[in-house]
């Protein structure tokens, strides 16, 4: 479904991301994981848009999609979740989802304007949409609650539900478990198994390695910006150079 | 306070306007409301691209300038009806911003703000030094008042006051279209995190740019219709003053709120008019009420009632559950 080929960027001669290839397979959750300052986050904006790749080329559904600006990506079926989850904290979460599927619409001024038959279809569509992201995300009982007032495990959620309302194919989800507690997380997990089981491809990034090693059927390993290692949990958890450099002895197979 | 709300509130407010010349009996203080209605327009257009899209815009008083000069130059130099070159205003200024939009927008936060204020003193060196177009710092004078339409005449200040009042409401009914529709959720989700709204397939330069286009139109058709009154146009209309009393009208009335620009317009208006016996000691109480407001009340009057009513709102529907 999305494949890497020799992907490199150069921040100003320091190189974030090293000639690195790989592939996601459709249907499958990928994990990518490494210590801080790795390059995984310059990973996800090199494929979601938002940076340039100084060389190397990314092809999605065999479509190359190198250098695209991040609105265009998103469009061809690429979402993705930030670290931190912005949402507009003066207003409703229904009303914060609403936009998410603004990119399939088409309305523009002249429909808002004259309010045009397709302007009136388009916003139930964009509202529909929003609902059935946040049924998915089981969080419908909150929809009318205040974004600011809810929990970060909700706002999580939440975002997700963002990243749905675009009716993507790939989801990139960066840290999705971040500063939420263990018994958040496996709910966090199940619902990345979900969203898998109706048909979505996910790429993750994550510290969180017991919830790593349970969820992902593939791991790609970046250190200093190159992958060191990519395979199964089992093979990941083997791989002599990966315990040495991010995992350590404690997630090691003994 | 349920009165207050939504449509009913909104007829009261109309007819609180249509009555007021009735009661005021007063052409002085009537001219007062046109002009305040006028930068309020020019309000209401600042509000969309600073309030709702998040980009603040320093150089709209400019274009209020831009929209004022079309119609002066052309009427006075050029004897063009007043209405086409009303309608031309707006064309004027639409395409001067499209031009410093799709510039200045590719800068962020406060730069973009920097630029926009440098643009804004360009204008207005402009409209000072080409004294061959804009008659310099002597200005345009006797600028012809609206022609009449049909049997209605635009000569008194009674008749310019509806005449402002129709394009306010015409205005606020356009913005509020705007605000609610998916167009107005774009320019939201660029405000609330430019970032994520790219990430969600929102083109980020036409977005921006759209705003403020929009947004400068209503500037542009202000400054028409302040000709159209003022009947007299110097180049001081383009200075950064106009701008910041109209950022201050939307900050005091509440930013990214409907009825913000319009609260704070009428209210700042009345209070330096209440204010006017104590000449220019006046800022000394000005001054200090401003900064109450910005500390105790960041989201303006508007914006700090609309939060506390959603609040209210989300308790009161959130009871079953708990």
């Amino acid at each position: 479904m999305l494949e890497i080929i020799d992907l490199t960027k150069l921040f100003f001669g320091l190189t974030a991301v090293d000639h690195v290839s790989t592939r996601f397979e459709r249907g499958q959750v990928s994990a990518i994981i490494g210590p801080n300052g790795a390059g995984k986050t310059t990973f996800f904006n090199l494929i979601a848009g938002t940076h340039r790749p100084s060389s190397g080329r990314i092809l999605f559904n065999g479509q190359d999609v190198t250098g695209l600006r991040p609105d265009h990506v998103a469009r061809l079926g690429i979402a993705r979740t930030f670290q931190t989850t912005h949402l507009f904290d003066n207003a409703t979460i229904i009303d914060n989802l609403i936009v998410g599927h603004r990119l399939r619409t088409r309305s523009g001024l002249w429909d808002v304007l004259v309010n045009t038959k397709r302007l009136q279809q388009e916003e139930r569509t964009c509202r529909d949409k929003a609902m059935e992201a946040l049924d998915f995300v089981g969080l419908a009982h909150i929809s009318h609650r205040m974004a600011g007032d809810i929990t970060q495990e909700e706002r999580k959620r939440v975002a997700f539900a963002l990243a749905l309302a675009t009716d993507p194919e790939l989801l990139l989800l960066d840290e999705p478990a971040g500063g939420i507690n263990p018994e958040e997380t496996v709910g966090l997990a199940a619902l990345i198994r979900k969203l898998v089981d109706h048909g979505k491809t996910v790429c993750l990034i994550e510290h969180k390695m017991d919830m790593i090693m349970r969820l992902a059927d593939k791991i790609v390993v970046l250190n200093n910006g190159t992958k060191i290692a990519e395979g199964t949990p089992a093979e990941i958890r083997r791989d002599p150079q990966v315990i040495d450099a991010y995992l350590g002895v404690d997630h090691a197979a003994v | 306070m349920k009165l207050l709300q939504g449509k009913t509130g909104w007829m009261l407010l109309a007819l609180a306007a249509l009555a007021f010349p009735l009661l005021a009996q007063n052409n002085y203080l009537i001219s007062v409301a046109t002009q305040a209605f006028i930068m309020a327009i020019a309000a209401l257009g600042l509000n969309l691209i600073t309030g709702y899209t998040g980009q603040f815009n320093l150089a709209h008083g400019a274009f209020m300038a831009v929209g004022a000069y079309t119609v002066g130059i052309l009427t006075v130099d050029h004897q063009v009806p007043f209405w086409i070159a009303f309608l031309l205003a707006g064309v004027v200024t639409a395409v001067a911003g499209f031009f410093v939009g799709i510039l200045s927008l590719r800068l962020k936060g406060h730069y973009f703000s920097i630029f926009t204020l440098c643009v804004s003193y360009i204008m207005y060196l402009l409209i000072e030094k080409w004294e061959s177009l804009t008659h310099g710092t002597v200005g345009i004078m006797g600028v012809p008042a609206p022609t009449g339409v049909g049997p209605v005449q635009f000569g008194t200040p009674l008749s310019q006051y509806y005449l402002v009042l129709a394009f306010l409401a015409l205005g606020i009914w356009i913005m509020s279209r705007i605000v609610n529709s998916l167009l107005g959720r774009s320019f939201m989700a660029v405000r609330n995190s430019d970032e994520l709204a790219e990430a969600l397939g929102i083109d980020l330069m036409r977005t921006k740019t759209l705003s403020f286009v929009l947004s400068v139109v209503y500037a542009g058709f202000a400054g028409a219709l302040y000709a159209g009154q003022v009947r007299f146009l110097g180049p001081d209309l383009a200075s950064e003053v106009v701008t910041f009393d109209l950022v201050m009208f939307v900050l005091v009335g509440g930013i990214g709120t409907l009825l913000g620009p319009l609260v704070g317009t009428a209210l700042v208006t009345w209070l330096t008019q209440g204010l006017q016996f104590l000449q220019d000691y006046r800022m000394v109480v000005f001054g200090p009420v401003l900064i109450a407001l910005i500390i105790f009340l960041p989201d303006g009057i508007v914006g700090t009632w609309l939060n506390g009513r959603a609040r209210r709102a989300d308790t009161t529907r959130g009871k079953p559950h708990a």
